[in-house]
């Protein structure tokens, strides 16, 4: 049996966070507390007759009553979203997918989150003993997320922008290549990481050539968002080195890196 | 008055209403369990079949259109020794009628995927996709050639006793002639329309949105092309007509039983809203009481045109 529930979220809360950026709070108790960190819910989103096609999103913070979804209006979906109102009930399909491993004893955890890809990365980091090191990364200081609630977990804060019009300019995997240099030498590392292709394949490329286990979240379009249209595949090797197509919203969206098989397609800048 | 009547029969399958599930859209069953009370469904069909495991088509596999879906999944499957060991301990728990959707690359495959579940327990059916627009060999060759759909339904009917449903495509001038072709070949049933052959380009790029250059179109568009299909089809043969295409609620699965079909199948509309077959059950029982039909058979073909 499945943990998924369907649901009618109430929403509690509908609000601009920044620019594009929009939190919704959803009333789902059996959702929250059923949710691990990692996974997502797909969402029918009100008023986008004639799409039809749910939308999925990563579970930014969830309690025993509700959900917080942290999202930026990139697309069709997102864009109908604004008409979304407090009070209003939502079809909610959750909590779907693999999420992060709980089980990582004795690591130093490294969390690396591009845009809104950070969001999907606070409750894995909160369920950890102890703080870890967090590199978040945008194309400006508008696009840089969650900072104050990593830091009020102690976390070591780094930033990037592309800009620099925050942190360090340039890409966030050129200053994890850095800290590993010097902060983070020695240390018994794992990387847990959520953004742009791009971002997931440079972390991997890092992760291989250091030996390191990177956990690595994977954003797509789906259709179902349970396993069964096999729309949103990417190419994955099983141990024996055997290629198949997986499916992100089933088998992931959390993949350890060296099971994703990147096309040269996706540009890593660094 | 009392309930209504909803049970229905497509060859020797006996359902206990009209409303089944389209192929590839519910999987192998235990994706949906906990959400989906497959207990109440009139059958079952299963994602498509063929002898050994098929890898399928690189994504991208599917875009979102106005009023719809066009996918190119390419029938990727777990072949059937994956399927059976895998998925039939589940399916024969659950008390519902599994038809099982297959396809091959040539005639003989056709036949040989037909006769290895001739004699798997708890398999009712067959339904062969003889319509898939999405892969090179097979599919949607056959169902657009009249002597190759006769041969491919002749030698699936050669190779089991199972309720056999060819699938027949939407992409044919004449949908009448290829109902009485499955019907003449020994057909039990059939089942319309599969999707329609369909092509999306992203202006920015300039390049197709789907892998697969062209897909196929499904989901609330394609209802009323599939309702005249099904009433050209019905009133072609004598044999069960099974209606398909754009179901989103029970005024379209009654379009489809008016228009001449035995049963009907949700396809798309699982992704939108998993629980849409119970409301479409629940609202042919509704229209039934309220149009005085004691039994879901006398709306069969009742359209008056």
């Amino acid at each position: 049996m499945n943990n998924m529930r369907l649901e009618n979220a109430k929403v509690i809360e509908h609000k601009q966070f920044r620019n594009d950026y929009r939190l919704l709070v959803l009333e789902c108790p059996g959702v929250g507390l059923a949710a691990k960190p990692g996974q997502f819910v797909h969402l029918r989103i009100p008023g986008q007759e004639p799409f039809i096609l749910r939308r999925p999103f990563s579970i930014f913070k969830a309690d025993d009553r509700t959900i917080t979804l942290l999202y930026k209006k990139i697309g069709r979906g997102t864009t109908a979203m604004e008409s979304i109102r407090d009070g209003d009930l939502i079809s909610l399909l959750g909590p779907l997918g693999n999420g992060f491993p709980l089980d990582r004893k004795g690591i130093f955890p490294v969390v690396v989150g591009g845009g809104y890809g950070v969001a999907a990365m606070y409750l894995l980091a909160k369920q950890f003993p102890q703080p870890g090191a967090v590199f978040i990364g945008g194309r400006k200081a508008d696009d840089i997320l969650c900072v104050g609630d990593f830091e009020a977990m102690k976390w070591q804060v780094h930033l990037s922008t592309e800009d620099g019009s925050a942190g360090s300019k340039g890409l966030v995997t050129e200053l994890l290549e850095s800290w590993f240099a010097g902060d983070g030498a020695g240390r018994n590392v794992e990387i847990f990481a959520c953004g742009p292709d791009g971002m997931l394949k440079a972390v991997t490329r890092q992760a291989e050539k250091r030996g390191l286990k990177a956990w690595i979240s994977l954003d797509t379009h789906m259709g179902c968002g349970v396993g069964v249209c096999l729309a949103c595949v990417c190419k994955t090797r099983d141990e024996k080195g055997n290629e198949q197509w997986g499916r992100v919203c089933k088998e992931g969206p959390v993949f350890e890196c060296r099971r994703i098989v990147w096309s040269d397609d996706v540009p890593t800048k660094a | 008055m009392s309930r209504p009547r909803l049970e229905t029969c497509v060859g020797a399958i006996r359902m206990k209403n009209p409303v089944m599930v389209a192929s590839g859209t519910f999987g192998y069953g235990p994706e949906y369990d906990g959400v989906v009370d497959m207990g109440r469904l009139g059958a079952i069909v299963v994602k498509g079949i063929s002898l050994e495991p098929w890898e399928g088509n690189p994504p991208p596999r599917l875009v979102e259109v106005t009023g719809g879906l066009v996918n190119a999944i390419g029938l990727q499957n777990p072949g059937v020794d994956g399927f059976v060991r895998e998925y039939m301990p589940f399916l024969r728990q659950k008390g519902v009628p599994v038809i099982v959707n297959i396809w091959g690359r040539s005639v003989e495959e056709y036949a040989e995927v037909a006769a290895r579940f001739d004699g798997v327990a708890g398999v009712a059916g067959l339904e062969l996709n003889i319509s898939c627009p999405n892969i090179k060999e097979g599919g949607i060759a056959f169902g657009t050639d009249p002597g190759a759909a006769a041969r491919v339904i002749s030698a699936a009917r050669k190779a089991t006793k199972l309720t056999l449903i060819p699938k027949l495509s939407p992409n044919v001038p004449d949908i009448a002639l290829f109902a009485k072709i499955a019907e003449d070949a020994g057909a039990d049933a059939v089942s319309l329309i599969n999707s329609i052959p369909a092509m999306v380009i992203d202006i920015e790029t300039r390049r197709p949105a789907l892998a697969n250059t062209t897909g196929g179109l499904t989901g609330p568009a394609v209802h009323p092309v599939a309702v005249r299909l099904v009433w050209q089809a019905a009133k072609a043969v004598k044999i069960p007509v099974i209606g398909m295409g754009g179901i989103s609620g029970a005024r379209e699965a009654i379009e489809f039983m008016l228009a001449g079909a035995s049963a009907v199948a949700v396809g798309t509309a699982n992704f939108t809203d998993p629980s849409v077959t119970a409301a479409v059950i629940d609202g042919i029982e509704e229209y039934l009481v309220r149009k005085g039909v004691g039994d879901v058979r006398d709306i069969i073909g009742a359209v008056r045109a």
